[in-house]
């Protein structure tokens, strides 16, 4: 079976080609420019040095959120139209699944993350058994400080996985004291190849219907809700930019 | 040409999520278009964000919708021609990326295209482009008077300084308390009322083909505010009427004046606000009177709103002018027309 893995959710593009279990190619950078720019050609680029053509695969895979709306979008729709195109079957995968995966030989609880900005931040739970990777919260939008706090509470050891730890470092320490660990900067980025492995295991999708998952609403409809409710948004929910280009 | 050419057409540049199958440029084999008003209305306007999601929850199911009503295969596609600006760049992005991987998946040209252009070729989808032609495009986003000498050989001689004037009614519309989308709710009662209220034309300075609408805007929002405070009552008849006098007035006039100075054998109304019919009853009254020899093409309503028929229709002529676009085709919200 041969997968194609598409990662524009946050700053690093990442791509994988898979056949069965074997990875023929992986493609990361993590610089902040343009996926919409820079995807197809780094996919057309890796089919080649792979020696594989679009026609030969059997399934996309995509990382579906959270992350940055226009960033999810841009994966999102170049899977959908290719799985729709190619008639084959789409198969999504958590971005924060992605990035737990590769924490998958730490033996205490697994926390990634990405930042979602205003002291928030887009992260959930894992636990692995050394190979297979276990949910135990759901995927969530939070503000950094009550996330400590709860990790804190479960007083067992944690490994924060993303480019953004550094951002949170010093909360984490300060909260979760030696129980804190941070990845290396060479797991701090998602795998491509983790994101094909994981999609394998997923449940088949059809193209059209395939969404991103935002994990927020839009600010405008949040805006919206509170004026039907006669009240004010409480600041709870975070919101951000109707505009979210980054 | 011995072989036909047909062009998928791609249209994700504000809200409406279309594909269009085209034949030879001219001939529509289908053109499809999901509408995301109902979402935006409840906002009062489009909001980015929310188009942007409506984008990717529609993109395949539209493209597949085209393809199956013209009966197309990938394999009968010379090119696909997709909008890469101006529009809400994430928008944009939408349409775009969805274009780039089928150009890729099955080996088929990718062609850019301009959103005005696309407005102006529409033309081409109901009467063939004589030139030199003068397009005057007008939507929501977008005043502008386009000069052509040849096909895709574009020359903006006028566009608005602020707001385009479609923005101007949904302005004007929202203070007179009529519902989103305001522009054909004005249109319709300005046929009631009478242009009885003395409204500001902006005219520029001698010669400029360039459009203002703000201030025609402003003075709309402030005679409505000064009549409130004296406890007035100002009939939205008589201010409807007189705002699409000024509006139209403005437009009439300097397309005129520019098709005489281009001395242009056609002039083609394109845009959204092509479907205003005070536009075009006092266009085609001033054509015939000032301008008998010169032919006005105004294309039906389902091509002067966005679509992708346009899209695809111009996309075809830049693809037998030897455009290609590569899989870095990139979405630009401030595309020029060029
Ligand atoms: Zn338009």
């Amino acid at each position: 079976m041969k997968v194609l893995g598409i990662d524009t959710s946050n700053t690093p593009l990442g791509l994988a080609l898979a056949d069965g279990n074997v990875v023929k190619g992986e493609w990361i950078t993590n610089v902040k420019k343009d996926h919409s720019l820079r995807a197809m050609p780094a996919i057309e680029s890796l089919f080649r040095q792979c020696g594989m053509a679009p026609k030969d695969l059997d399934l996309i895979v995509v990382a579906k959120g959270p992350g940055s709306y226009t960033g999810v979008r841009i994966g999102v729709t170049i899977a959908k139209t290719l799985a729709w195109s190619l008639g084959i079957p789409i198969a999504g995968v958590s971005s924060l699944e992605v990035l737990a995966a590769n924490g998958r030989c730490f033996s205490g609880l697994i926390v990634p993350l990405f930042d979602a900005r205003r002291g928030h931040i887009y992260t959930g739970l894992y636990h692995s058994d050394g190979s297979v990777l276990r949910q135990l919260e759901p995927d969530q939008l939070v503000v950094a400080d009550e996330w400590a706090r709860r990790l804190g509470e479960r007083g067992e050891d944690v490994l924060f996985i993303g480019a953004d730890v550094l951002l949170y470092h010093e909360l984490f320490q300060r909260v979760l004291g030696g129980r804190a660990h941070m990845a290396p900067p060479s797991l701090a980025l998602p795998r491509p190849s983790e994101l094909v492995m994981l999609g394998k295991e997923k449940e088949r999708r059809n193209a059209h219907t395939f969404v991103p998952d935002y994990l927020r609403l839009a600010e405008a409809e949040v805006k919206w809700l509170a004026k039907q409710k006669g009240e004010r948004n409480d600041g709870d929910r975070c919101t951000i930019s109707a505009n979210d280009h980054s | 040409m011995n072989e036909d050419v047909y062009v998928l057409g791609i249209e994700t540049s504000c809200d409406e999520t279309a594909a269009a199958v085209v034949k030879n440029g001219r001939a529509i084999l289908s053109n499809v278009v999901a509408s995301q008003m109902e979402s935006h209305r409840r906002f009062g306007g489009v909001v980015p964000e929310i188009a942007s999601r409506h984008h990717v929850e529609q993109i395949t199911l539209v493209i597949e919708e085209a393809m199956q009503q013209a009966k197309v295969s990938f394999s009968d596609l010379q090119a696909i021609a997709v909008t890469a600006g101006p529009g809400l760049v994430g928008a944009l992005l939408v349409g775009v990326n969805a274009a780039k991987a089928l150009a890729f998946a099955h080996g088929i040209p990718l062609v850019g295209v301009h959103h005005i252009a696309g407005h102006i070729y529409a033309n081409q989808l109901v009467s063939e482009m004589k030139f030199p032609l003068l397009a005057l495009v007008v939507s929501g986003g977008h005043t502008e008077l386009v000069y052509m000498e040849e096909h895709v050989k574009f020359k903006v001689i006028g566009e608005t300084r602020d707001d385009a004037a479609g923005e101007a009614y949904d302005k004007v519309a929202r203070a007179l308390g009529l519902p989103y989308p305001g522009g054909p709710h004005i249109d319709r009662l300005a046929q009631e009322g009478e242009p009885t209220i003395d409204l500001p034309r902006a005219w520029l300075e001698e010669g400029s083909y360039d459009f203002s609408f703000s201030g025609l805007k402003s003075a709309v929002l402030n005679t409505l505010h000064r009549a409130k405070q004296r406890g007035e009552e100002i009939d939205p008849k008589q201010m409807a009427a007189s705002f699409q006098a000024s509006v139209v007035e403005v437009l009439t006039t300097k397309t005129l004046q520019a098709a005489k100075q281009y001395r242009v054998r056609q002039v083609l109304l394109a845009g959204g606000v092509a479907a205003n019919r005070g536009l075009r009853t006092a266009l085609g009254e001033r054509m015939r009177q000032e301008l008998p020899g010169v032919e006005l093409v105004i294309p039906p309503l389902s091509l002067c709103t966005d679509n992708a028929a346009m899209i695809a229709a111009a996309g075809t002529m830049l693809y037998w002018q030897g455009r290609r676009s590569d899989l870095a085709l990139n979405a630009d919200p401030s595309l020029p027309l060029a």
